[in-house]
């Protein structure tokens, strides 16, 4: 059993949120909504975490890729629903395929896009890098925000009526699978070539280790879950603008890695989850959030710069695999 | 003659400076090579042509006759060459075994996807390197502190452990950049030691950069010495001593 210990875990996750989905139903509305959203920011905030923790290069254009797969899987869902119910079906098991074909589109849509600016950004570092994603983020919203009104895009006003059929088991499936990912990625002799290129390029290329190709590895990896998060996103809310992929929300993914630890997953998703019941929280005084936010990654910086639960916490003693 | 390293009228300019102007020498397999020279002379920079940081501007570097110039230093160290570096660069996160773990992956023959699938194939293969990595730190008593992290060993730990990162990449030759820097009178006697025992056990040559004339002259078979980027003189240590020119430019006097 130990031998097959992730896969095994990765299976149990899965049914686990198969069958709560079955009961959601059961469970008051407010609460589910409040859980997705938990679950679609582990999902972005784990991917952010490969490119910005586990191998040290500062992006902030997540919510960019995010937007790619959220237009993407919605534009599957909304234009291309009854060739899609001809293939698969309209029973429960037909809509399911083509929800996962909307995701997978989007979240390979966003990884396309992750590449073509992973190639030549890359080659830049630290505060240079972030400035490069940023813009990136803040192109792809402004393209977004001048497509004509009524086109597949649906311009400024975004795109609305797509269904909503992020369950629970879709958004908790996909935060399993990232996760299981993003692991077993990391957590291996291969992967070990992430924290190296972090640590130190000079002695990771002397010990054989191609830093460009982990770095667009790590790229290209991140952003297709960014686009799987954007799409669960977009099916879970059922409308989407532009404005909702402004580079606040890359920020808030941010601040969500920061503060669970640069590669560190399990805190990672301690602090989606807090953050999102924070959140909350803090509805009712929405001019505070920002405020609030800012003093709690000053207040972690000073007390606790290595994060929640940081890294070295989870590091496994003794002989791997 | 092929066989071994061998550099050609290499030149590198930034500028207008000339680093290292029309160099040449060979480093034949099994043997120890130093090279050595007052500060500034160019030593490192001939390590940075020969592993791909810098590309010579004229000349030509090969490797058991393999051209290396243009090749970048991820691709030039599968070819047998590893190197350590002047001020020690060890993955400062990571732990020991890790440290030495991260020069294995380039062995492996599974990418992503049989990290992903985590299947037998894998299996076999982190077996077998968790394997090597240990016997290698148990050869230089760094086993039991393959959990703690590089940058919490002592100075000499670091240096060694550096070092074992080098063997990891399974080299036909290793440089070395002023290992003996920092280390007191014993600990040069142990390096020296070291350095000879790494050369017979893993049946590589070697080649050192070194200020210490103690350490140079008592394992070197071969020595070259650089003067603004210039070769002033190559031989044994015996003619290196009391070679005019490097006594004037370097030694000071004569050992003899």
């Amino acid at each position: 059993m130990k031998r097959y210990q992730a896969q095994i875990l990765l299976l149990a996750a899965l049914v686990i949120s198969f069958v709560i989905s079955r009961f959601s139903d059961q469970f008051d509305s407010y609460y589910l909504d409040i859980a997705l959203t938990a679950g679609i920011s582990i999902v972005l905030a784990v991917s952010l975490n490969l490119v910005n923790g586990h191998t040290g290069q500062f992006s902030l254009g997540h919510a960019g890729l995010m937007a790619v797969g959220a237009y993407g899987s919605a534009v599957v869902s909304l234009e291309l629903r009854p060739g899609l119910a001809g293939i698969f079906g309209t029973g429960e098991f037909g809509q399911g395929m083509a929800f996962i074909t909307a995701l997978l589109t989007g979240g390979l849509l966003a990884a396309v896009f992750g590449w073509m600016i992973g190639v030549p950004s890359l080659r830049l570092r630290g505060d240079y890098l972030a400035i490069v994603t940023l813009g990136f983020n803040e192109i792809i919203r402004v393209i977004l925000q001048n497509t004509k009104p009524g086109s597949v895009f649906g311009g400024a006003l975004g795109l609305s009526g797509i269904p909503s059929q992020a369950t629970i088991f879709w958004v908790f499936g996909a935060a399993a699978v990232c996760v299981y990912v993003v692991t077993s990625m990391v957590n291996s002799t291969w992967g070990r070539g992430f924290l190296a290129v972090r640590d130190d390029e000079v002695a990771a290329s002397a010990s054989g280790i191609s830093t460009t190709r982990y770095k667009v590895t790590a790229f290209v990896v991140g952003a297709f879950f960014a686009g799987i998060g954007g799409g669960l996103y977009a099916h879970q809310k059922g409308a989407i603008n532009p404005e909702g992929f402004n580079f606040l929300k890359s920020f808030d993914v941010v601040v969500i890695v920061i503060l669970g630890g640069m590669g560190s997953t399990v805190g990672v998703i301690a602090a989606a989850i807090i953050l999102t019941v924070l959140n909350e929280y803090l509805r009712d005084y929405e001019q505070y959030r920002m405020i609030i936010f800012s003093l709690l990654l000053i207040i972690m910086m000073l007390l606790r710069p290595q994060g929640l639960l940081p890294a070295s916490l989870f590091e496994k003693k003794g002989r791997a695999a | 003659m092929s066989d071994g390293l061998h550099l050609k009228d290499v030149t590198i300019q930034f500028g207008g400076l000339k680093a290292v102007s029309g160099l040449s020498f060979e480093v034949p397999p099994g043997g120890i090579f130093g090279l050595i020279g007052p500060n500034g002379a160019g030593k490192t920079t001939v390590f940075n042509l020969i592993t791909g940081v810098y590309r010579p501007t004229a000349g030509d570097i090969t490797f058991n006759g393999i051209s290396l110039p243009g090749h970048p230093p991820h691709r030039i160290t599968p070819l047998g060459i590893a190197r350590t570096f002047q001020n020690i660069r060890l993955f400062p996160s990571l732990s020991v075994f890790d440290n030495v773990r991260c020069a294995m992956g380039m062995h492996l023959r599974g990418g992503m996807g049989s990290v992903l699938l985590r299947g037998s194939a894998w299996r076999e293969e982190e077996a077998m390197v968790d394997t090597e990595i240990m016997d290698l730190l148990e050869i230089f008593d760094l086993g039991s502190l393959r959990n703690e992290k590089a940058v919490s060993l002592p100075y000499g730990d670091q240096r060694r452990l550096e070092i074992v990162r080098a063997l990891a990449t399974r080299p036909k030759l290793l440089l070395l950049d002023e290992p003996a820097a920092g280390m007191n009178p014993t600990e040069k006697e142990v390096l020296m030691n070291l350095i000879r025992f790494i050369r017979d056990k893993f049946d590589i040559s070697i080649m050192l950069v070194e200020h210490d004339m103690k350490v140079v002259m008592g394992i070197c078979q071969h020595i070259a010495v650089l003067e603004y980027g210039i070769k002033i003189a190559e031989g044994t240590p015996k003619e290196i001593q009391c070679h005019p020119r490097v006594i004037e430019a370097y030694l000071g006097v004569c050992a003899d």
